[in-house]
């Protein structure tokens, strides 16, 4: 089948339409609109359900419901949006319900500004809403990964009955490349016995409320399950085996410390690249094949270098780990490569 | 009322004597006996004490988050199109944490129906003022009563009225009356929303002796005499109607 030239963010609504989701409720906000613009009329022709609603907070509990019912229910938003988002991502995980969450990451605090941004990887990674919990998010690098990952994003949601989040940013979003899109599907909102429907006379009414009400083994159940999902681990290894400093960077970030690798290593200096897909679980494991490594040195569009203190979790402090962080601008390959020969320099002494 | 309690209602023990939601509960109940949508129906219920209700109901239920009931029974519509859907809250869910959600709801006519108890606080909390409250009220958080110079008293019907909806009715669950029109007004809400009318609201004005610190009987009468002054009762929107 010929590629198709899409934009980042309209590849993940069409990539969620072929993962058989039906449901979306969202508002606007830039960076990620073309996600809810696009979903406006393609909703439509497969007959499925599109509302704009007046909030993030009326468009996350819109699909809390919808999910209840049994669709595959999707939102997104980026920024102060996303904040607004976490109030319904914490009651999703409490009801145990699946559902996938699109954050088109922008930049800064607060209101921030509409340039590409990755500091929103700790309200991401540790259970951005109030309580005890985490989801597995999942950082696409590429148009074709956000064409790849929505059906992932829902088979992983029902897997554990759980909500996922998908942490793009501006440039992904905004960015144009040629896309195999997957098959269009269908989805059954009968998969499920727990989705609401009614209930019949003699049978037990299904009640979606926080899981602590309804099950015995509640912490138990829930140690379980994150430790079930700890095994969705994934990332991609670029030359890291034999680095002497390995760089460590998703999404948009990913792509120009690729590019320094292929530039360092051109010139005989052993760069390597570890790059998270899914942002949590942190991919620990990928650190195990790094056998040569002296440093390693996180890439991230954000001022304090959030994914750092899981690098040297995952590594256990054994090597030192350092950041190179850029606020508005994307990081440049050339001061990559600078940043990472002078912590092997520091490391030589 | 019927002497027999409808069966899709268990019980009502959880709430306190004297107290409007059992009698709303079960209205519910009898309601949706009445219209053969005891196996169809959806309802979302709100936090405190509304969410009793899930326990009580023998129907597919939803503990929403505080002030979301409304669309969250707006996602469930729109994916089950064939179950009614019936969302309860209390006035700080439907007029003042929800407001917005409650509005909106309204102008895009969603076709699910929308219970409202008030009862003029925040019950479950303990009895703290809502916009509901009334100028003078003593509460947890006006203690020397409501100052009308600084917290106006609202009435979420009024504002409602100028929507195009299906239907917008308020009643009292006080006195036979009162809970004969209460009755009727959830049964042709629920009719509007199986016609496919669209958005439907009653709101029932309900005693909390526990919070109004009054006895059951005083309590209701602070209902029918006091809170009728700035909750007018009736039938407002009846889309079609003879109204």
């Amino acid at each position: 089948m010929a590629k198709e030239l899409m934009k980042g963010n309209e590849a993940l609504a069409e990539a969620a339409i072929r993962a058989g989701c039906r449901f979306y409720s969202g508002y606007p906000i830039t960076p990620q609109t073309e996600i809810l613009e696009y979903l406006s009329w393609r909703m439509d022709e497969v007959g499925g359900t599109f509302v704009q609603t007046e909030s993030e907070l009326a468009g996350i509990n819109m699909l809390l419901g919808a999910a209840a019912a049994g669709a595959r229910a999707l939102t997104s938003s980026a920024g102060p949006g996303f904040s607004l988002n976490q109030e319904g991502i914490s009651y999703l995980v409490a009801a145990d319900l699946p559902a996938v969450i699109i954050d088109v990451m922008r930049i800064g605090t607060g209101l921030g500004d509409i340039a590409q941004g990755q500091g929103d990887y700790w309200q991401l990674t540790r259970g951005g809403g109030h309580g005890d919990y985490r989801t597995i998010v999942l950082a696409p690098a590429s148009v074709q990964e956000n064409c790849d990952m929505m059906e992932t994003a829902f088979d992983l949601a029902e897997k554990y009955r759980h909500p996922v989040l998908i942490a793009s940013d501006a440039a992904i979003g905004q960015m144009a490349e040629g896309v195999n899109l997957p098959e269009l599907r269908e989805h059954n909102i009968d998969s499920f016995d727990w989705a609401v429907r009614g209930c019949r006379h003699g049978d037990a009414p299904r009640k979606i409320q926080n899981t602590y009400y309804t099950r015995p083994d509640y912490v138990e159940y829930l140690r379980d399950k994150y430790a079930a999902m700890d095994s969705e681990q994934r990332w991609e290894s670029y030359m890291a085996d034999d680095a002497d400093v390995v760089l460590v960077a998703y999404g948009i970030s990913s792509r120009v410390a690729k590019e320094a690798v292929n530039e360092a290593r051109a010139e005989g200096f052993r760069l390597g690249l570890i790059r998270p897909i899914t942002l949590w679980p942190f991919p620990n494991r990928a650190f195990e094949e790094c056998k040569n490594a002296k440093a390693y040195m996180t890439v991230e569009i954000n001022i304090l270098g959030q994914m750092a203190d899981d690098v040297r979790l995952a590594v256990r402090d054994t090597r030192p780990v350092d950041f190179y962080g850029t606020f508005f601008g994307l990081p440049e390959s050339d001061v990559i490569v600078e940043k990472a020969k002078a912590m092997l320099e520091k490391e030589g002494k | 009322m019927k002497l027999k309690a409808p069966e899709c209602v268990f019980s009502s023990a959880g709430f306190c004597p004297g107290c409007g939601h059992g009698l709303a509960s079960r209205l519910v109940g009898e309601t949706a006996e009445e219209l053969n949508i005891v196996e169809k129906l959806v309802t979302v219920v709100d936090v405190a004490c509304c969410s009793f209700n899930i326990d009580y109901w023998n129907f597919d239920t939803i503990m929403a988050a505080h002030g979301r009931d409304i669309p969250t029974a707006v996602g469930v519509k729109h994916v089950r199109p064939g179950c009614p859907v019936l969302a309860y809250m209390g006035d700080g869910a439907a007029y003042s944490i929800g407001m917005a959600e409650t509005i909106h709801a309204a102008l895009r006519n969603d076709p699910v129906t929308v219970i409202v108890i008030n009862n003029s606080v925040f019950g479950m909390t303990g009895g703290q003022m809502a916009p509901t409250t009334l100028p003078g009220e003593r509460t947890a958080t006006s203690p020397k009563g409501k100052d009308p110079a600084r917290y106006g008293t609202l009435s979420g019907v009024e504002l409602l009225k100028g929507m195009d909806i299906a239907y917008l009715a308020r009643a009292e669950l006080v006195g036979v009356g009162g809970m004969a029109k209460a009755k009727r007004y959830i049964k042709k809400a629920l009719e509007h929303q199986l016609n496919g009318d669209g958005f439907s609201l009653v709101e029932l004005l309900s005693p909390c002796p526990t919070n109004l610190n009054l006895p059951p009987v005083k309590a209701k009468q602070f209902v029918h005499e006091e809170m009728t002054k700035y909750f007018p009762l009736g039938e407002f929107i009846d889309k079609g109607g003879d109204k």
